[in-house]
């Protein structure tokens, strides 16, 4: 399929793009990697009358680090985080999660920042975003920047914080160094499909206590959700088998996932307990 | 209609495209590079896959308007004249296709791939080319042209064919 | 050719036919340099795009495509009451009983739709993407109709109907039964002096071809010839048929298969849309292309398979078997397309597989629904009969508490009592059971895996091991025309050759037979080699165009080489024979002193001197020195009807790992030895065993066309029909062991769909036997995690999926389901 004829605009800094953005007419959309929008364009699930390609905004790619957080821009691709050598110190959760995601050559177009915005549920990128309470940096009308938690970016299904007008500019992430492990527990059917539950887990230990959990569920509900119930039965226990396997039991406590051809709603569940308790045993090295 | 200058298989074309012309639709439909295929509207199969830039991308979820200023090689731009590149070579010695319709997005991957990983395992072939669909050869003959080009690619250059 | 006792200084040629020759055709295909339909542009050309039904059943209220003729570029917009009084009906050529009801099937729907996705109007516009914009102009409204999409609902008095005109939803009732036939005993009687019966009923899911070329049409027009150039298996098939709807007289259209890419059956039609392209350009008097998109593919070209199927089976406590009785219910969807109804009944005939049941009986139930047609799809009844039979072996192995390879070991044929008419009248030509199982087991490895399965189960580790097992045969080397006559088939099973000698000595070997991906070129190439002693190199292949090759009967049901390969054997044997009297003429020599070996005719007796049957091509097509009383041309064309099916027979082997927290299931190995005759080309038997054992694992494992309650396919992109990717199989340990057919000169017996036919079983009884003692009898297909789960922890078959699609991509679907609507 082709799809519907619109407006383009191909802006080169973020300004340029935000004035696009507020040309384009009521029904703008903006185009990251293209991995998820042209798709839907063409089968005519979307068709918007102007969109805004950032592939050329080069001030939007790129990781760098910041004191004690790691400032990722919106349109850093999936090969970028690979290959970054911040990531794979600072950022081992998201580089496990991004791996999984499609397939390299989806994984030289998309990006970061795009994936986050899409928020779609069954997308392994948000729900790593929400465990490690990123901050996701907007700019406005303007170029007013404001930052938005993850807990309240990801508002519903394909919906997010982000307004009418503006642009997910950066996204920043705490650095997990020294005494942090991390385990992204992906669960599909076909290497290439969408993920039916993943669960994101990083754990730092002391010695032989988890003294911090972060644990974030795909494709659980309209949003990745926080295992919170998880995170706190796990904090101060001791790395054990028992412990991790009674915390993850807790996983799909307040879940309400949906049912479809994959996976009907309980063995979503099922599934979020049974991956919880692997993301954790190999997060926290047992 | 948008202008763009772009370079496919080492020839310059200055074009005029409307925005929502796909890649791959601009390859065969304006260039006659009717050897890049679509096979789905999903990006799943890969059969249109090329390298944008060096980097291979699946052509049918890339805009010509995005192509404007870059390098696109197709598969009918990696032979060196008459002499096949290695990865074609394989695919045939190994017997690594039958129909053929996902061979152009198969040999554009696996390049990519070795590009990354000059010496993969069976399983980093496997997972390497898994956004590429075949029908036909349920892969055992890939994976091997594949292991076969790695072997003659990094035996007979030190870098230069990649 | 014939050994001699006289020594002779010509050395024989290496045989062309069993060596590892590459493929010839893959020079274009890995370049790029490829011909595919969708390549093709004609000056002047027009481009087709349909508005398609978004309801499974209605009637057309309201359809207005005034708007859509007034978008820029659009040349035509036609609607079904444009060309009801020509469009006739696709047709239909297995009419499998007398009685068989077939209520019509318009290319285009004049007022009712009958399933989402039948063609409701054309846009024809100078470019593609001005035709879909206009299809979006077009204004219509359907009054539903009540949806029939469950065969178990159809059947019953009182169902809601798919076709008003029809008084139920079934089409026709087959019966073969052994006993009437003469080919075995009583069935009922069987049954009532069982001591063991096991029943079960086994669900064949729907599955889509998905043939990596979406399906694509061209035809020119020059005057009152039509050239149709098609995506097409059958280009001579599609003639024929297209004539007859179209009324374009035979000798007007010319059919062209150029690169097709994949078919498995699912190119085995007349397309509604290629009658369609006929229709447009013979109106319009102008060139016109249509070609699908994936999703418009995967929801209209047909699917394969739908059945479901009752199975009873009776032995003896000693477990010899006794009885088997089928009944299936098959599902037609909404219309007969060229053999819809013959796929089941096809299938009746392999049920028995390679058991000696003393009785059988099948019947079969064709039913209509508002669905997609079905058709042939890899395998074509086969697949549907070796998975109830191979998996009702399994299911009587535990009801008697019997290894189940000693139950198949009991009762199969043994190789001594070839050739065996089975009790469905069939006579299988060759084989050796054992020796092929005995290959199997020690490919596998099946005494340490069945070792590491005591150990799992012992231990209760989590991930179980099983093992599968398949042996079975099938009849391939369509077909017997005879045969195929008593069964009401349209047509013959003959194929034809032909072979041009040019005046340099090059070969041109054309063939009925149209390729899609087997390696014709290469295959026959081989066979015309060795027959003609000429260089491989020397040979050009020829077909797929009927303006060439003027008879065939195309490619599908394995038939390719054990019948068109044959061809090419009749028609070099009497190249050989017509050359030979040149031969004698020019040599001096009574005919009957020649020897002909390697391409050369010599005298006996006198080595050395002679005549090859290239420098004979030149000297025929001088003509100035040849016998009185014969034609100056040694070209020659053969037709060959076989007189029986060959029956390819093999033990494949499955080794599951079942991860019983999850339901993940995931082969640890798969190993098979396959006796498919004699091998023309070892690298292409390997492939497609490679190929076919991909497809019928992917019907065990993922695939499935999936409606929803108002006959929507949810499973209309890759994203949510699932074709497995080079991630998602294992490697594949294939062997062969050889016992050449009886009914064909090259002994081969077909490999084309052996590795779909046999595998699907294996992969299922192989996750059985890793949970069976966790208390599970069944498990639906495709095994998905979520249905494995839920038999192991809740008992059942895993039940029915959702049928709501999956999230990604907004929950995109080929109806006109809103972004917003997939939650």
């Amino acid at each position: 399929m082709i799809p519907a004829a619109f407006a383009y605009a191909r802006p080169t800094t973020v300004d340029e793009a935000l004035s696009a953005i507020a040309a384009g007419g009521e029904d703008v959309k903006i185009m990251a990697g293209g991995q998820s929008l042209i798709p839907v364009m063409r089968l005519r699930l979307a068709a918007p009358e102007t969109v805004v390609d950032l592939t050329k905004v080069t001030e939007l790619r790129g990781v760098r680090e910041d004191g004690d957080s790691l400032v990722i821009g919106s349109m850093t691709t999936h090969s970028d985080i690979l290959r970054d050598p911040l990531i794979a110190r600072y950022g081992k959760l998201i580089a496990e999660a991004t791996e999984t995601v499609a397939d390299p050559a989806v994984r030289h177009r998309g990006t970061f920042g795009g994936a986050l915005a899409h928020a779609d549920p069954a997308g392994d990128l948000p729900a790593v975003a929400l465990a490690l309470d990123a901050e996701f940096v907007i700019a406005g009308p303007g170029g007013a920047r404001r930052s938005v938690p993850a807990a309240a970016f990801f508002v519903d299904y394909l919906t997010t914080a982000l307004e009418d007008g503006e642009l997910l500019v950066e996204i920043r992430v705490p650095k997990l160094g020294e005494g942090w492990g991390v385990r992204y527990e992906k669960f599909n059917r076909v290497a290439q499909a969408w993920s039916i539950v993943a669960v994101a887990a990083a754990v730092r230990r002391e010695g032989s206590t988890i003294a911090e959990a972060r644990i974030g569920l795909t494709n659980m509900g309209s949003t990745p959700l926080r295992a919170t119930a998880v995170e706190q039965a796990l904090v101060g226990a001791d790395v054990s088998l028992e412990t991790v396997t009674a915390a993850a039991a807790q996983a799909a406590e307040g879940t309400e996932p949906s049912s479809d051809l994959n996976a009907q709603a309980d063995y979503r569940q099922h599934l979020a307990r049974v991956l919880t308790g692997r993301a954790v045993r190999a997060a926290a090295g047992l | 209609m948008t202008q763009i200058n772009v370079r496919v298989d080492g020839a310059s074309y200055v074009d005029d495209v409307e925005p929502r012309t796909l890649l791959v639709h601009y390859l065969r439909e304006q260039l006659g590079k009717v050897g890049t295929v679509v096979g789905c509207d999903t990006s799943n199969c890969g059969a249109c896959t090329v390298h944008l830039d060096g980097e291979s991308v699946k052509s049918c979820t890339v805009l010509a308007v995005q192509a404007d200023g870059s390098e696109v090689t197709t598969i009918e731009g990696i032979a060196d004249g008459a002499t096949l590149h290695p990865m074609q070579k394989a695919f045939h010695e190994q017997h690594g296709l039958q129909c053929g319709y996902c061979t152009p997005g198969m040999i554009m991957a696996s390049i990519d791939l070795l590009k990354n990983n000059p010496n993969p395992s069976e399983h980093e072939i496997r997972e390497g080319i898994e956004g590429n669909l075949c029908r036909c050869t349920g892969y055992v003959n890939i994976v091997r042209a594949v292991q076969q080009a790695a072997g003659e690619m990094s035996s007979t250059t030190t870098g230069a064919q990649a | 050719m014939t050994l001699t006792d006289e020594p002779t200084t010509v050395t024989e040629p290496a045989k062309e036919v069993g060596s590892a020759r590459l493929r010839k055709e893959d020079g274009r295909l890995i370049t790029g340099k490829t011909n595919w339909t969708d390549n093709m542009v004609l000056p002047g050309m027009l481009h087709m795009a349909f508005l398609r039904s978004p309801v499974a059943h209605g009637t057309i209220s309201n359809l207005d495509v005034s708007a859509a003729k007034d978008r820029p570029n659009v040349v035509a917009v036609f609607t079904g009451q444009d060309f009801k009084d020509e469009q006739g009906s696709i047709p239909c050529a297995w009419p499998v009983t007398p009685d068989m009801v077939n209520p019509g099937h318009p290319s285009i729907a004049v007022d009712t739709v009958n399933h989402v996705g039948e063609a409701v109007a054309i846009v024809v516009a100078r470019t593609r993407t001005a035709a879909v914009d206009a299809v979006e102009a077009i204004d219509v409204d359907y009054t539903n109709i009540p949806v029939v999409l469950d065969m178990e609902e159809a059947v019953k008095d009182g169902a809601d109907l798919v076709h008003a005109s029809t008084s139920s939803n079934t089409s026709y009732h087959f019966v073969f039964d052994a006993g009437e036939a003469g080919t075995g005993t009583d069935t009922d009687a069987a049954f009532a002096d069982a001591e063991v019966t096991v029943s079960r009923r086994f669900v064949q899911q729907r599955l889509i071809p998905a043939f990596m070329e979406p399906r694509s049409a061209v035809v020119g027009v020059s005057g009152d010839n039509y050239t149709l150039w098609s995506a097409t298996q059958i280009p001579h098939i599609l003639r024929v048929m297209g004539a007859l709807t179209t009324g374009i007289p035979e000798h007007k259209l010319r059919v062209v298969a150029p690169d097709v890419g994949g078919g498995f059956g699912g190119k085995l039609q007349v397309c509604p849309e290629e009658i369609l392209a006929l229709l447009v350009a013979r109106r319009l008097g102008k060139p016109v292309k249509w070609t699908e998109t994936r999703s418009e593919s995967l929801m209209t070209a047909h699917h394969g398979r739908d059945q479901v199927q009752f199975i009873d089976v009776a032995a003896k406590k000693d477990g010899t078997v006794t009885g088997l009785r089928v009944r299936l219910l098959a599902d037609m969807g909404a219309y007969l397309r060229l053999i819809t109804p013959g796929v089941p009944a096809l299938g009746a005939f392999m049920f028995p597989g390679i058991y000696k049941f003393p009785a059988y009986r099948f019947e079969c139930d064709g039913v209509f629904t508002n669905k997609v047609p079905t058709d042939a799809y890899r395998g074509a009844g086969r697949p549907e009969a070796t998975f109830a039979i191979e998996r009702i072996m399994d299911e009587l192995a535990v009801e008697l508490d019997m290894d189940p390879m000693e139950l198949r070991r009991k009762n199969w044929i043994n190789a001594e009592e070839f050739p065996f008419t089975s009790v469905a009248g069939l006579q299988y030509d060759s084989g050796d059971y054992e020796q092929a199982t005995q290959a199997a087991l020690e490919l596998l490895g099946y005494d340490e895996l069945r070792a590491e399965q005591k150990q799992r189960r012992e231990s209760g580790d989590p991930v179980q091991l099983g093992i599968g097992i398949s042996t079975f045969t099938e009849m391939c080397g369509l077909a017997p025309s005879r045969v195929l006559g008593s069964l009401a088939f349209g047509a013959g099973g003959w194929e034809q050759a032909s072979i041009r000698m040019l005046p340099t000595g090059k070969v041109e070997v054309i063939t009925g037979s149209t390729p899609h991906g087997q390696g014709h070129e290469t295959a026959w190439s081989q066979i015309a080699a060795d027959q003609l002693g000429v260089p491989f190199e020397d040979i050009e292949v020829l077909h797929g165009d009927t303006a060439v090759s003027a008879r065939g009967l195309d490619t599908y049901g394995s038939r390719s080489l054990v019948v068109g390969g044959t061809a090419v054997v009749k028609a070099a044997e009497k190249v050989v024979a017509k050359a030979r009297k040149i031969a004698a003429h020019l040599l001096e020599a009574s005919e009957d002193d020649l020897e002909f070996s390697g391409g050369k005719f010599s005298v006996k007796g006198t080595p050395g001197a002679g005549l090859g049957i290239q420098e004979i091509a030149l000297a025929i097509f001088a003509a100035h020195d040849y016998p009185e009383g014969i034609e100056p041309s040694i070209d020659a064309e053969a037709a060959f009807d076989p007189v029986n099916f060959s029956f390819p027979h093999g033990t494949h082997l499955c080794a599951m790992e079942v991860d019983t927290d999850t339901g993940f299931v995931k082969i640890r190995k798969y190993a098979c030895v396959d006796d498919i005759g004699n091998i023309v080309n070892p690298i292409i038997v390997e492939g497609q065993m490679h190929g076919g054992l991909a497809q019928g694992i992917s019907q065990a494992l993922y695939e499935e066309a999936i409606y929803d309650a108002d006959g929507n396919l949810t499973t209309g992109t890759f994203v949510d029909y699932l074709v497995p990717s080079a991630m998602d199989l294992p490697t594949f340990h294939t062997g062969n062991t050889t016992h050449a057919a009886t009914s064909n000169p090259l002994g081969a017996k077909g490999v084309g769909e052996a590795g779909c036919i046999a595998s699907t079983p294996a992969v299922v009884n192989a996750a059985l036997d890793a949970v069976r003692h966790l208390g599970v009898k069944d498990i639906l297909m495709p095994l998905t995690p979520e249905r494995v789960w839920r038999a192991i922890h809740q008992g059942g078959d895993g039940g029915a999926r959702a049928a709501e699609g999956s999230n990604a991509y907004g929950g995109a679907r080929t109806t006109e389901s809103g972004y917003e609507e997939a939650k």
